[in-house]
């Protein structure tokens, strides 16, 4: 404030009336409420909200958000509002409806119109029913219950492993570094489908889940497959942090860092970590599609989920075989898979755009 | 220790990096070539040089940022090692050239200047942290309100204040400025310069300064040392070293300042060097200085001068002035 003052106070030389020089009389100094005003209108920004608005422009982004949250609506609220079970044939009024094979999409089988007549009421088949009388729209919801786990799940098994590795072995360097990034190139050169089917094989023989209720309703393959991806698939992001990693390390603040005596520990929680999250962050989104896709083609050629637990690539693989008569069975777990996997893209897309700095406007 | 009148103490300080030359070779890169000075408390030594001379490398060895090839270091009378240095790195402090890459962008300012606080465990309560962090800033000259923004929401004189106080966040004896204001523009530069030396005033520490403008190094040091080639060629008293260089290279250097006045600017010849500086990976032999030097001789190429006290503390490593 005194600067200002003293800017004030000081004699104004003699305007020649040709000069450019400002005539300070023509201004007025501003009132403390404009001054506030300029400080409101200075708000502080912090990159994550940047982020976000830009993200929130994007409407390819906002859409696919939307259409997420549709989708994980759809999969908590179904079972508290549809009376059927996945694995549930069709019972009406007590009794096992046999008939109500292959219904097509709100369509009723005999005993259930006889039923609804007698003033009975009958919850529609969305989806019809599958060819052992279930109703197909559940069988359908928890598919992609199913599928949506395995791709979260499985990108968030590759996150952790990948940004620890990587931060490690890029963190280290030298030595360490080569070491690691040799084991990783091997691991990147194993064909991913030959070991998802082998160790499926293997644990088939020898797991035990018959303690672990959960794992035991998904089955020997959907465990193999959760520790093929935390086995093969994390080298990829590995890769890319230990790159942003080696960018990140040289700069000053890192110096700094460690001048003022912080441990590496410290030093890659609170500098290294926060300035590559955004590139974290994008690739995480962009792995869960790529894992939804390979658990849908494992579960394709039948290696997935455990029956009667149904996945979307499972129910696709039963539907193939009726496609001739029966095509929509196949239609609705594809355009479930088609609907997911574009959503994540496109949201992964979004944010990057909105987050990655270098491809900002 | 009888030379405990001395804070700092550097003697024969080697940093050679290993650079890959062929398949299994290395060739030592000697970036800093046994350099030797002392430091009193609160006193300011300039360091000034030519760029790739390895100035910074020296106030970065100092803090044990590389790992010293050779050479000791003393601190308040004590040897500076692995060991000792964590604690040490509260006494002794760092400012750094660029003030755009020397602050994380993920961090508030009250973050960044805390950071010294939090590694060291300066502060019982949350309270404590705060009130230190905002008497740093009022220290600085910046403003309370400033404390919860981001770094890239400040000015590069307002950026380095914040690396300023982050410094100062220790409370240290010795600060090793590493071209502080070069990234700065000139009125800033001066701003800044006098808070150095306001700081220096208020709390007694002392300063390496290094810099490539001998104008500042002027202003701020009671002594400067002129680097080339990883050593140190020349130290003296900074009016003396202004008035009586002796060392060539050092009387080119100040023939480079430029002079406000252009009267006298036209009058006072220009020392022009040929060549470009060595390769620090294919040094001559000899004295560094010899290929571009006007009085070398046979003896310079055979032996390498070591600094000789020329009167009152003023060193030069030359054998012909």
């Amino acid at each position: 404030m005194a600067t200002e003052n003293n800017v004030n106070d000081l004699p104004l030389p003699k305007k020649n009336p040709l000069s450019l020089q400002i005539d300070l009389s023509k201004f007025e100094k501003a009132t403390d409420e404009e001054k506030k005003q300029q400080d409101v209108m200075s708000e502080s920004t912090t990159f994550f909200k940047d982020g976000m608005r830009k993200l929130m422009k994007n409407p390819l982004a906002v859409g696919s958000i939307i259409v997420l949250i549709l989708i994980i609506l759809m999969m908590i609220v179904t079972p508290h509002v549809v009376p059927y079970t996945y694995s549930q044939i069709i019972t009406v009024d007590g009794k096992r409806d046999t008939g109500a094979k292959n219904l097509k999409p709100f369509q009723y089988s005999k005993m259930e119109q006889a039923y609804i007549a007698k003033g009975g009421k009958v919850f529609p088949h969305v989806m019809g029913t599958d060819e052992l009388s279930r109703d197909y729209f559940v069988r359908v919801v928890y598919g992609t219950r199913v599928s949506f786990m395995v791709g979260v799940f499985a990108s968030l098994i590759v996150g952790i492993i990948g940004v620890l590795y990587g931060s490690i072995s890029g963190y280290s360097g030298g030595k360490t570094d080569m070491i690691m990034m040799r084991i990783v190139d091997i691991i990147y050169s194993l064909p991913d489908l030959l070991v998802i089917i082998l160790l499926s094989v293997v644990f088939k023989e020898t797991l035990d889940f018959s303690k672990v209720p959960i794992l035991q309703k998904l089955g020997a393959n959907m465990v193999s497959m959760f520790l093929v991806f935390g086995l093969l698939y994390w080298v990829g992001m590995a890769r890319l942090v230990r790159g942003q990693i080696l960018t990140i390390k040289e700069n000053e603040y890192v110096l700094a860092a460690r001048a003022i005596g912080a441990r590496p520990n410290r030093i890659i929680w609170h500098h290294i970590l926060p300035n590559c999250i955004s590139v974290i962050i994008i690739s995480i989104a962009l792995e869960i599609p790529s894992a939804i896709f390979t658990e849908s083609y494992l579960s394709f050629i039948g290696l997935g989920v455990a029956l009667p637990m149904p996945s979307l690539g499972a129910l696709a693989s039963d539907a193939r075989s009726g496609m001739q008569s029966y095509p929509l069975k196949l239609v609705f777990p594809a355009l479930m898979i088609v609907l997911i996997v574009l959503a994540f893209n496109l949201l992964g897309d979004g944010l990057r755009d909105a987050f990655d700095p270098k491809l900002r406007k | 220790m009888a030379s405990s009148e001395y804070l700092v103490e550097v003697k024969d300080l080697k940093e050679y990096f290993p650079i890959k030359t062929g398949f299994f070779g290395t060739t030592p890169l000697k970036a800093v070539d046994g350099v030797s000075f002392n430091i009193k408390p609160g006193e300011t030594l300039g360091l000034v040089g030519e760029s790739g001379c390895g100035k910074t490398t020296v106030g970065r060895t100092l803090l044990r940022l590389y790992k010293p090839t050779s050479g000791e270091f003393y601190f308040d009378g004590q040897l500076v090692d692995d060991k000792n240095i964590t604690d040490l790195r509260r006494q002794m402090q760092m400012i750094f050239q660029d003030p755009y890459s020397s602050l994380n962008p993920r961090m508030t300012v009250e973050d960044i200047i805390g950071e010294p606080l939090d590694v060291h465990k300066l502060y019982s309560n949350r309270a404590e942290r705060r009130e230190k962090i905002l008497h740093l800033m009022e220290l600085v000259g910046l403003n309370a309100e400033h404390a919860t923004r981001y770094a890239h929401e400040f000015s590069g004189g307002q950026r380095q204040r914040i690396g300023i106080a982050r410094a100062l966040a220790v409370n240290p004896k010795f600060i090793v400025c590493d071209e502080p204001v070069s990234a700065l523009d000139v009125s800033i530069q001066a701003q800044v310069i006098n808070m150095f030396e306001d700081l220096q005033e208020k709390l007694g520490v002392a300063y390496l300064f290094i810099a490539h403008d001998l104008l500042v190094v002027h202003h701020i040091s009671q002594r400067i040392a002129v680097m080339y080639l990883g050593r140190i060629v020349e130290i003296a008293d900074a009016d003396e070293l202004n008035t009586h260089p002796i060392h060539p290279y050092t009387l080119s250097l100040l023939s480079a300042v430029p002079i406000p006045d252009p009267k006298i600017a036209k009058e006072s010849k220009r020392i022009i060097l040929d060549g470009d500086v060595p390769s620090p990976m294919h040094m001559p032999t000899g004295c560094p200085f010899r290929t571009r030097c006007r009085y070398a001789t046979e003896h310079c190429a055979q032996e390498c001068p070591s600094l000789t006290d020329r009167g009152n503390g003023h060193m030069v490593a030359c054998f012909e002035k």
